[in-house]
């Protein structure tokens, strides 16, 4: 039991990579099968509609960097984890990797639907790609408002004894 | 689930572009003669190559928007609604068929378009084997087949059938999950209900045979309608002016053909949001629509083109399109 704190901070650490990486691999998988309908028709299409296919991934990304950072912060990158981490500082580990987790999930298939609809308008209107990026991409600022916080939260679990 | 149908969404995107637009339509109306509006459409890559005659070309479009809903949707029941009308189609042509003593293979319609083949209607008709048919069917196709042999009413056998495949579609759309599925079902009903009502008052037939003509459905009191028409075609307006109906009064009173439009019309209204849903199977449903009216439309301004109709009478009875 007094390794407790490592286990929830090493659980954080995990769920940001685990639930924003599924959010992601869920989006990119709805818009890929969008744009594969698109594709089928018209095979000139594939640059446009694959950029618009990636835009869900981003969170699966960021939820592997807020991973990496807390286990760096851990020592686990170096071979040297802090196995005396105390419960709350675990606790606060594992609290500042969830906006990362939560959001990153809920994000990743919001952007999904907003990029299959924005392929949509792609294929019957191509001249208005520029336009159809922005959609999806509006849903990734609560993405990165969640990595910051995360971020954020993680440098200033450091300070906790 | 709302993965399920974003491949096949995307892919019924790019067909809508393909879609017969108004200007087009109007091009075909505006064509001097049948073989330019022909023209137009082979431009518009109907038809498939082989066809060159009208009913060829139409039956050809038919079968290519339904070969191209198969590749997508892996169980076909769910629009079985839209097909069940051609499947009472081939029983009413089975039974006549039996009853006379005479084959007649180009009224019956072809597998693609059927949930039941025709030639296991046939079978099942002619040697009285209903228990061959899908339950649904087996009752109604003894009873109209008997109505015939014993009063050799070939009315009343179809109205049978008639009812039968009305009841059939309205069941099948309230079983969907699709507001467009149950929309088409109950407008069907309604639709084909308020015809024959209004027939049924021109032809003074009395309220017994409306009872066994009119199905029954949500948006309208079928026995108010019965009512109303075994007294006037003005109590029939008067009915439906307290319904849903109301606005098809005007056109009722111009022409039957007027009124089929306006349905027609009143479709394609509802059906129209279905171009912004990526995620339902109403999409696909409204594409099924919309192609069945493009057909329609088609074949009514080819059909006026070859009876010389002018451009005017013509226009009066195109459809508003998806596109």
């Amino acid at each position: 039991m007094s390794n407790l704190g490592l286990f929830f901070a090493i659980l954080g650490a995990a769920l940001a990579a685990l639930i924003a990486g599924a959010g992601s691999a869920r989006g990119v998988g709805m818009a890929g099968q969008a744009a594969a309908g698109v594709v089928t028709d018209q095979p000139d299409m594939f640059g446009r509609v694959l950029i618009l296919q990636l835009l869900p991934g981003t969170q699966g990304i960021y939820g592997l960097l807020i991973a990496f950072v807390a286990m760096n912060n851990l020592g686990i990158m170096s071979g040297n984890p802090e196995v005396s981490c105390s419960l709350l500082k675990g606790l606060a580990y594992l609290g500042a990797c969830l906006p990362m987790a939560i959001v990153g999930y809920i994000s990743a298939i919001n952007q999904a639907k907003a990029a299959v609809a924005s392929i949509a308008l792609v294929s019957k209107r191509p001249d208005q790609f520029g336009k159809s990026m922005l959609f999806p991409a509006m849903v990734e600022t609560y993405a990165i408002f969640a990595l910051l916080i995360s971020i954020l939260a993680l440098n200033g679990v450091g300070a906790i004894g | 689930m709302p993965e399920e149908y974003i491949y096949a969404v995307a892919r019924v995107r790019g067909k809508e572009q393909k879609l017969l637009s108004a200007p087009v339509m109007d091009s075909l109306v505006s064509a001097p003669g049948v073989n330019e509006a022909l023209r137009i459409l082979a431009d518009h890559g109907w038809g498939d190559g082989e066809n060159t005659e009208i009913d060829g070309m139409l039956t050809a479009e038919r079968e290519k928007t339904w070969a191209f809903i198969k590749e997508l949707v892996p169980d076909m029941s769910v629009f079985d609604v839209f097909l069940y009308a051609n499947d009472y189609h081939n029983l009413k042509a089975a039974v006549k068929e039996t009853a006379r003593m005479e084959t007649q293979d180009s009224v019956f319609i072809g597998r693609n378009e059927t949930t039941v083949d025709a030639e296991l209607i046939r079978r099942a008709v002619r040697d009285r084997d209903f228990g061959a048919l899908p339950e649904e069917m087996q009752e109604i196709a003894k009873e109209a087949l008997d109505a015939l042999l014993h009063t050799g009413d070939g009315q009343m056998s179809d109205i049978l059938i008639d009812r039968a495949a009305l009841v059939r579609i309205l069941e099948a759309g309230k079983r969907s999950d699709n507001e467009i599925i149950r929309m088409y079902g109950e407008l069907t009903v309604a639709s084909a209900d308020i015809k024959t009502a209004i027939r049924a008052c021109l032809m003074k037939k009395d309220r017994a045979f409306l009872e066994r003509a009119l199905a029954p459905c949500d948006s309208l009191d079928v026995n108010d309608l019965a009512q109303a028409a075994s007294e006037s075609i003005d109590a029939v307006y008067e009915y439906l002016d307290r319904t849903t109906y109301a606005d098809a009064i005007s056109e009722i009173r111009k022409s039957p053909s007027a009124f089929e439009r306006w349905c027609d019309n009143l479709m394609i209204e509802k059906i129209r949001p279905e171009i912004h849903h990526p995620f339902t199977i109403g999409p696909l449903a409204a594409y099924i629509l919309a192609r069945e009216n493009e057909i329609k439309c088609v074949r009514m301004i080819l059909s006026g083109k070859t009876n010389d109709l002018s451009v005017e009478s013509i226009r009066e009875r195109v459809r508003e399109t998806y596109v």
